[in-house]
């Protein structure tokens, strides 16, 4: 398959981007908004082409815990859901953490708590980026602003997921996951024989085959001072992913009065908005985090170093606004706006908002 | 005989399988386990199948299996066992992959799991191992606790009242299109344990030719849980869990 231009929804994109880049195995469970996911797979049965293993699972427990069952082996695997979803996954993705595995989860965020509702939401930042299951751990977490960005962070997760070992999460939301766009669909990666596992993934759990000592995958550790070593070892992954892999974007920061931080599809109705304000005569300029965590705390204090106020926005009560501030620090007032239950922000209203929290930026 | 003549291979009637290794096992005197993984080795082993085997641990007693088969394991969390080996099974359809779980395990978190992979037919073997009790916790109520049977959780005897009835998992099993073999077994005497290596052989030749799921249940004995002798615990569990249990095969497919 070569590289080829569609129109299509960011979830068809996460399907068909999984094939492209030789995905093992996808084990899905339907729900609004992310069904699209399955139901494409389904429909382009990649099982005839590539022999990519696609699978509706018959709850979310069990599609997370045949991921992580399919990445012991070394496979390329994946699963997706939507905030409830997402929630009944977190046991088996602390496991998928803590056997070191490469996997990748792909939330494609809805209203909540509880059942909630079907429209888009980014009320799950606190659950991809301060840990969602239990124990001591972190996932790296994609926030894709586009539905080319759904597709490539398909090949841009697995890669991080295999390099450092850790699952991928790819925090995208109900207005990227269904809307439009065009996107470039990558060229065809082969799929990884057995024989390039075996040499990528010396761990994998593939059957013992002759010449080397079986492979065991626990995350069970009854000895605390072996278990705390465990712990030392995983965190030591967290500080190098931390290091290496922090991505943003960032939006006229060079002479900005006024900082905007957004998210996801948030950041693109920001942009609107911070050209509306720039019209206007307000500097006003505008960072994306890319990947929520690791975050990019330097990158925003160095924005927001001359600012004279931060605006942090987004599809939930506050929650991203908790890293800025860490970031920025309590010299530089930063404040919040954001909607909740499914409504979508419109760019007028985030320069309404922006104003009402810094009213001394229009007499400048 | 002396003994070199006895370590002869013609005179040698049972021996120690390979895959079994050396390590101390954590379990009980007088538990069944240690009978079943000897069981599951051999036939592992006579098969030719250790180097294209994938075992699933589950979580209870059993979850240490993988410190004493040497072949290639995946741990499970509880009850997922069947999950995990869905995709171990799907991903890699040349291995063998079988999952080792506890009444605990399969028939209360993971009954869901272990349902829908036999509905299914994935091509595994679920070796399932019913004591009527969590072991590995400390002797709480397990779905398949008979009634009347003490427990921590159940101190004065259940009571269908408080905690409903006894659950028998193989049968249900037998009843889904996908599972090709439901048999029920035990290790107490020395005629049970041939029989149960037998149904677990023919489970893993199921397997690999790829006729469904089959599900081998063993009744067993955690003498510690029950608080009785390892002798009487095998008594007890003749008189009464095989009442509820009984022993035979359910459901064969290859034989229709």
């Amino acid at each position: 398959m070569e590289e080829e231009i569609r129109l299509m929804k960011g979830n068809e994109a996460v399907a068909h981007a999984a094939i492209r880049y030789g995905v093992d195995g996808y084990f899905g469970y339907p729900i609004t908004p992310q069904s699209e996911i399955l139901e494409t797979l389904e429909a382009e049965r990649p099982w005839e082409t590539t022999g990519m293993v696609v699978l509706q699972a018959e709850s979310e427990v069990a599609a997370i815990n045949m991921v992580y069952g399919g990445a012991s082996m070394g496979k390329a695997v994946m699963t997706s859901s939507s905030s409830p979803g997402i929630s009944l996954k977190q046991e088996g993705i602390s496991y998928i953490a803590a056997g070191e595995l490469p996997a990748l989860i792909v939330n494609c965020m809805r209203g909540g708590p509880g059942l909630g509702t079907i429209q888009p939401s980014q009320s799950d930042y606190f659950q991809a980026t301060k840990g969602g299951g239990h124990g001591d751990y972190h996932l790296i977490v994609l926030a894709p602003a586009t539905v080319q960005e759904m597709a490539d962070f398909v090949g841009l997760g697995l890669d991080l997921a295999f390099k450092y070992r850790n699952p991928v999460m790819m925090l995208a939301d109900g207005v990227v996951g269904q809307m439009m766009e065009k996107v470039v669909l990558p060229p065809m990666r082969p799929r990884r024989t057995d024989e390039e596992i075996a040499e990528q993934c010396p761990w994998a759990v593939t059957g013992n085959p002759e010449g080397r000592k079986p492979n065991v995958l626990t995350t069970l550790e009854l000895d605390s001072a072996k278990m705390e070593k465990n712990n030392e070892r995983f965190q030591e992954t967290y500080r190098l992913i931390e290091a290496n892999e922090v991505r943003y974007k960032e939006f006229y920061t060079d002479d900005c009065d006024y900082l905007m931080v957004a998210f996801g599809s948030v950041a693109r109705i920001c942009q609107k908005a911070m050209e509306d304000a720039r019209e206007q005569g307000v500097k006003v300029g505008l960072i994306r985090p890319v990947t929520l965590w690791p975050f990019p705390y330097d990158a925003i204090r160095e924005a927001a170093r001359n600012a004279k106020g931060v605006l942090c926005v987004e599809l939930n009560a506050g929650q991203m606004i908790e890293d800025v501030r860490l970031a920025v620090g309590l010299d530089i007032p930063v404040k919040h706006y954001g909607r909740m239950g499914g409504i979508v922000l419109d760019p007028q209203e985030i320069l309404d908002g922006f104003y009402k929290e810094f009213p001394e930026a229009k007499k400048i | 005989m002396t003994l070199d003549e006895i370590k002869k291979a013609e005179n040698i009637v049972a021996a120690k399988p390979r895959l079994l290794n050396d390590s101390t096992m954590h379990y009980c005197p007088g538990c069944s386990h240690g009978v079943v993984h000897r069981l599951v080795a051999e036939v592992i082993e006579e098969m030719g199948l250790e180097h294209n085997c994938i075992g699933v641990a589950p979580v209870g007693c059993a979850v240490f299996a993988y410190n004493y088969i040497d072949i290639d394991w995946i741990e499970a969390a509880h009850g997922r066992a069947p999950a995990v080996a869905t995709a171990a099974k799907r991903l890699n359809p040349a291995r063998m992959v079988f999952t080792y779980q506890g009444d605990g395990d399969l028939a209360a978190i993971g009954t869901a799991e272990a349902l829908h992979a036999c509905n299914r037919g994935e091509n595994i073997v679920i070796i399932f191992i019913n004591n009527g009790i969590y072991g590995m916790t400390g002797g709480q109520m397990a779905p398949t606790t008979l009634l009347g049977m003490k427990t921590a959780t159940c101190p004065y005897g259940r009571r269908a009242d408080l905690n409903g009835y006894p659950l028998a998992i193989s049968p249900l099993i037998a009843q889904l299109d996908g599972s090709c073999y439901v048999t029920r077994q035990a290790v107490h005497t020395a005629a049970a344990v041939k029989k149960a290596k037998k149904a677990i052989r023919h489970a893993f030749e199921n397997s690999m030719a790829g006729r469904g799921t089959s599900l081998v249940e063993i009744v067993g004995t955690c003498n510690s849980g029950w608080k009785m002798t390892p002798a009487q615990a095998n008594e007890w569990m003749a008189e009464h869990m095989l009442e509820k249990y009984p022993l035979g095969d359910i459901k064969d497919t290859t034989k229709e």
